[in-house]
């Protein structure tokens, strides 16, 4: 991610055209900087644990048990929320809502702006989500709000996310999950 | 007959064994053969366990499309077929790619115009298929020369665009691309280009594998995106303009969408540099003032304009841009350091290279961009046309 906030109501610019790609294989993204992927968990961890209404938005990958890594990570997640007292609302699919989405229990990658103002959502988790969709809607959140966005991915990661964590696996949710225990001991939480 | 035997974790359809990207450019031991532009494509795709290829074989043409047909009944390819024009070849390249099959499909001149709409929509979709486009030009009279303006016109559609100067670059190229079009964080289209008729139609020699050995099939499950419905963008967009044109909500998504498909473009940068060892490839004097910029084969005729000049006395360096989308300005810029002025040889009227480096390198650098020579329908371009050209500046008045 290149400029944190608002830029205007255009998602430009979009983090791949100030230089900054996703991070390679072992490294996580925080903010502009190729930082390990430790580092990267804790800074999470911590904004999680600390800004308002933080919430986690698992998508389809993770909500439907479709695969038996599938199931694993879904259970995992119910514990990050648990561990992070973040809430969850999750996006069942890419589907535009029309006529209007019903903000409070749902996000949706091509307006998801709607569902972070309406909960005044200052730092999110976006898990399960099909890559595409993930970077459609954060470069919408980096235009429209102030939401700290973090993308845990099993592939590649996203650049324009604030965080993010590449090719994270069971074992690799199962390590922040540690990490956010230990960062919210240090925070006195 | 499209496959000889079941795929297995070591073994293809057709019986060969599955080896890495880097197993088959870089490792495996290679013989030499001589041979045409269109048969070294088929020898790639032979190795790139293709799940699919579309033609549509018009005339005049090149015998790629013939050939991978070829593939198809020999086993290699696991679907072959014809379309009912270009535009449906390449709609019927998207339904496969999207499909999650590996697919190539290979066109050139007034085809790719007449399935130009296609491009930009594969690119929305996020499917890697790879189009190998054998440039021969656009305009009335036809020409199956290398006139390369349709190239220019392929520029802004969110495709990767790479360039091969010679067969066993297109060798490479072709199988580089399946496997950077692949990679989840870009798996945008890619077209593979080479110099029609020159490099598609003669024959040079070219080091290649043996053929026992094959790509790791393609693993749609690693997609982007899922496969797509009719409720689902983009789907929902191509089939609901209305809503398309009148919603906030979808000038926020379409604007988005835009935004990452060309970032998915961006992010093809260090596959391409691993696969291509470099954007751009620079040969000649390095400390030289005066380069040429180029791509396919009027990198090869700048070379030989290189060599004829340094007997001169006239030191120059060659910049080959291997990609075109991404362009390579960090390489360009680094490259042209110390440099007073720059050729940009072209086979076509528009000079849409030389318009790409002066909008690139606009601001960012001092050397003077000349945009010639340029030839045109497939003329060939005599080293002795580059040379005056540069004697003028060097020499003004007085000629090489």
């Amino acid at each position: 991610m290149a400029n944190q906030g608002p830029a205007y109501y255009s998602p430009y610019p979009a983090a791949t055209y100030e230089g900054i790609i996703t991070p390679p294989e072992g490294k996580a993204l925080l903010l502009e900087e190729v930082v390990d992927e430790e580092v990267a968990m804790r800074e999470i961890a911590k904004q999680m644990l600390t800004q308002d209404n933080a919430t986690i938005f698992p998508g389809p990958q993770v909500l439907y048990g479709w695969s038996e890594e599938a199931t694993k990570k879904a259970t995992l997640i119910k514990e990050m929320a648990e561990v992070l007292g973040a809430q969850m609302i999750p996006m069942y699919d890419y589907r535009p809502k029309y006529p209007k989405i019903d903000a409070e229990v749902e996000i949706n990658p091509n307006h998801p702006n709607l569902t972070i103002w309406h909960n005044n959502i200052k730092a999110a988790i976006f898990i399960g989500v099909h890559c595409h969709y993930a970077n459609v809607a954060l470069k919408i959140i980096r235009s429209e709000t102030d939401c700290w966005t973090v993308g845990m991915c099993s592939l590649s990661g996203h650049e324009d996310a604030m965080a993010t964590i590449r090719d994270q696996h069971v074992e690799d949710v199962e390590k922040f999950i540690a990490i956010a225990k230990e960062v919210k001991k240090e925070l006195g939480l | 007959m499209s496959k000889i035997t079941d795929m297995t974790k070591t073994h293809n359809w057709s019986g060969q064994k599955l080896v890495s990207t880097d197993h088959l450019l870089f490792e495996a031991p290679r013989t030499k053969h001589f041979m045409t532009g269109s048969e070294v494509l088929k020898e790639a795709v032979k190795r790139c366990t293709v799940d699919a290829s579309v033609s549509y074989p018009i005339t005049p043409q090149s015998e790629a499309a013939h050939l991978i047909g070829e593939l198809w009944a020999e086993g290699y390819v696991g679907t072959y077929f014809r379309g009912e024009n270009e535009f449906g070849v390449m709609s019927e390249v998207a339904g496969c790619s999207m499909a999650g099959a590996r697919t190539i499909t290979t066109t050139s001149g007034p085809g790719t115009l007449r399935a130009m709409e296609n491009f930009a929509m594969w690119s929305g979709t996020r499917a890697p298929m790879q189009l190998c486009l054998m440039a021969r030009g656009i305009n009335s009279p036809l020409t199956i020369q290398p006139d390369n303006l349709e190239v220019q016109y392929l520029l802004e559609t969110g495709m990767q665009i790479w360039y091969a100067e010679n067969v066993q670059e297109l060798f490479d190229m072709s199988i580089a691309a399946f496997t950077v079009a692949e990679k989840p964080d870009v798996h945008v289209p890619i077209v593979t280009v080479v110099d029609g008729f020159f490099v598609s139609h003669t024959r040079e020699a070219v080091m290649l594998p043996e053929d026992d050995i094959a790509l790791f099939p393609y693993d749609p499950y690693k997609a982007p995106l899922p496969p797509i419905d009719s409720e689902m963008p983009p789907g929902r967009f191509l089939r609901d303009p209305f809503v398309m044109k009148s919603n906030y909500i979808s000038y926020a998504t379409h604007a988005s969408w835009q935004w990452e498909v060309r970032s998915a473009v961006e992010r093809s940068r260090p596959y391409a540099e691993h696969y291509l060892k470099g954007l751009v490839h620079v040969t000649g004097t390095e400390d030289a003032e005066i380069a040429f910029i180029a791509c396919g084969t009027a990198a090869n005729q700048a070379k030989e304009a290189e060599r004829e000049l340094a007997k001169l006395g006239v030191k120059t360096k060659v910049i080959k841009l291997r990609t075109i989308r991404p362009f390579p300005e960090k390489e360009l810029l680094a490259a042209l350091e110390g440099v007073k002025h720059a050729f940009v040889p072209e086979f076509n009227v528009v000079g849409w290279l030389a318009n790409e480096v002066r909008h690139t390198l606009y601001g960012k650098c001092d050397t003077n961009i000349v945009a010639g020579p340029k030839v045109a329908g497939g003329m060939s371009m005599p080293a002795e046309a580059i040379i005056q050209e540069v004697m003028e500046i060097v020499n003004p008045g007085k000629g090489a």
